[in-house]
């Protein structure tokens, strides 16, 4: 993993070197600012925690994690730098590993950006800071998790709009298997066991019980096992066709 | 120092090399030659380990491009099709960039970087992102990105493609003077660069070599090889006729020009017929305003053994 370093360097100042970046970061904070205090009622619930902006986070990643992923491979194939970036001395591995996490860490910032939703909870009321830092690990869990599937996406096309959209399909319904709303729908046709197997696959089941405070090693090793089966196939398809 | 042996990749049901073998020894500038989809690209894009072949392998400098493809990669400097780079980098931030994947760190990166601005004359653009770079400068860019580690082993894809032709004469002088101490293999299709630069052309057609040989001997299989082309008042033509039909070793003549004072005579095979048609011009007085051996042309060749039926459509 020598070369990890100047890549995932690379990959990851790439998206400060655009204005992407900024536009995306205050596009999602507006985003997580208005969901918790409008559509999650921060206010009128009379709470200090940040259950509302966690409730949101799932949707909001919907549309998020596959913008900042679309660009990974997309990019790197519509202007031929693959064939740069694969005739380094560099490993399939490295290479994808080092986009996923400088990706991640994008992401990661971003979240930390929100922290002053979390000073105004604090400000307002006595909120259990151990429970929001319980929701910020499953965020950043859930995060890779969508990203993984950004990355298999991205890879998947030339075109980023494609690799988007791609990817916003593929998170959504595995946000849906886990959704109350869609389970109880279910609930009147299927047997109960199916749909805990369906809602046990969805990406909110695991997170709600993260936020909730319960750090169980269930639902982190379900968000760690969704990256790698998402980077697996990221792998799987560059080796079959970068070239084409 | 690159040795190919039955080379093949399919795409698909399409088979773009179908086995090719050939050995370039060190210090040897090699040109790949041939029409556009003949499996150049392909071809350099195995050797440089981007894509694998279908069956046969290489080795560059000993390695194999298959089980050992980052010791290959480490030994090879390539300069893809079109010169791609990270348009959002600055030219320094990403020839350090390649040059710490290449294994150096920190100031060493940066001096290696800080070497090409003088090597590839970058200077001016040294900390203009490249997105908004001329052609020109992006290939020099491409270039430099290819020798930062001073690789023994040099690949270009169609380095000049789409310079104008000051760039193109300074890219040639670039190449030429590497070739003391650097075995390079680059593809072209622009004929006269083969001339200008390559020791040995290779010319490939459908995915097989046709031709491989010195510039120099390739333009010996044209027929136009010592051919004659005499330029003599129109009437003095017939008596010019006349004279050529005398000479031994003379196969073809063709008049040629609009004012039917040219005239083209080709020799037969294996014959050299420009001093004896001097020699006999002065015996018999013929006024002759231009007298003109060719070497024969490159052009003809490489239409000849890439696409036979064509030749005879020639002129």
């Amino acid at each position: 993993m020598e070369n990890f370093k100047p890549l995932f360097k690379r990959e990851f100042f790439a998206y400060f070197r655009s204005p992407v970046a900024y536009v995306f970061i205050v596009i999602f904070l507006l985003a997580s600012v208005g969901c918790t205090f409008f559509l999650g009622g921060l206010f009128e619930s009379d709470q200090a925690s940040l259950d509302p902006f966690f409730n949101y986070l799932p949707w909001l990643f919907l549309v998020f994690v596959p913008a900042v992923g679309m660009r990974l491979w997309a990019e790197e194939r519509r202007s031929g730098t693959i064939e740069i970036l694969f005739t380094l001395p560099v490993t399939m591995t490295e290479a994808v590993l080092s986009k996923f996490l400088a990706g991640w860490a994008f992401l990661a910032v971003a979240l930390f950006l929100t922290f002053p939703l979390w000073l105004t909870v604090n400000y307002l009321g006595n909120p259990d800071n151990g429970v929001i830092f319980a929701g910020y690990i499953g965020s950043l869990l859930m995060a890779g998790a969508y990203l993984a599937v950004s990355c298999f996406t991205s890879s998947l096309s030339k075109n980023q709009v494609i690799s988007f959209v791609l990817g916003v399909v593929i998170c959504f319904v595995l946000v849906l298997l886990g959704w109350g709303v869609f389970t109880d729908l279910m609930a009147s046709i299927f047997p109960s066991w199916l749909i805990d197997v369906v809602a046990d696959a969805g990406f909110i089941t695991h997170f709600q019980s993260i936020s909730r405070g319960l750090l169980d090693s269930r639902d982190i090793i379900y968000f760690l096992s969704a990256i790698t089966v998402g980077l697996a196939l990221n792998t799987m398809t560059l080796n079959a066709r970068k070239a084409s | 120092m690159i040795s190919v042996s039955g080379l093949v990749r399919d795409f698909g049901g399409f088979r773009a090399v179908k086995g090719i073998s050939f050995e370039v020894p060190k210090g040897q500038i090699l040109g790949f030659l041939g029409p556009n989809g003949a499996g150049k690209s392909t071809t350099m894009k195995m050797l440089t380990c981007f894509i694998e072949p279908t069956s046969g392998t290489a080795t560059v400098g000993g390695k194999d491009i298959v089980k050992d493809s980052i010791a290959v990669r480490k030994q090879i400097g390539y300069l893809p099709e079109s010169a791609p780079s990270y348009g959002e980098m600055t030219v320094v931030e990403f020839l350090s960039f390649i040059a710490e994947v290449r294994g150096m760190f920190g100031a060493s990166a940066l001096k290696a970087a800080e070497a090409m601005r003088e090597t590839c004359d970058l200077a001016a653009v040294w900390d203009q992102p490249i997105e908004t770079l001329s052609k020109g400068y992006r290939q020099r860019v491409g270039f430099a990105q290819a020798l930062i580690h001073d690789p023994p082993v040099l690949i270009l894809d169609e380095p000049t493609d789409g310079l104008d032709p000051n760039q193109k004469h300074e890219v040639r002088k670039l190449i030429k003077s590497m070739a003391s101490n650097k075995t390079i293999i680059l593809s072209t299709h622009i004929l006269e660069e083969v001339d200008a630069i390559c020791e040995r052309a290779v010319i490939i057609a459908n995915g097989s070599i046709v031709a491989d040989a010195t510039p120099g001997a390739l333009r010996e299989r044209s027929r136009f090889h010592n051919a004659v082309t005499m330029k003599v008042a129109p009437s003095d033509l017939e008596t010019a006729q006349a004279m050529l039909s005398g000479i031994g070793g003379i196969g073809n003549v063709e008049v040629l020009g609009g004012d039917r004072s040219t005239i083209r005579v080709f020799p037969k095979k294996g014959n050299s017929i420009a001093l004896k048609i001097s020699e006999l011009s002065k015996q018999r007085n013929l006024d002759i305003e231009q007298l003109q051996v060719e070497q024969g042309r490159l052009d003809e060749v490489f239409r000849s053994v890439t696409k036979p039926e064509a030749t005879k459509s020639l002129d």
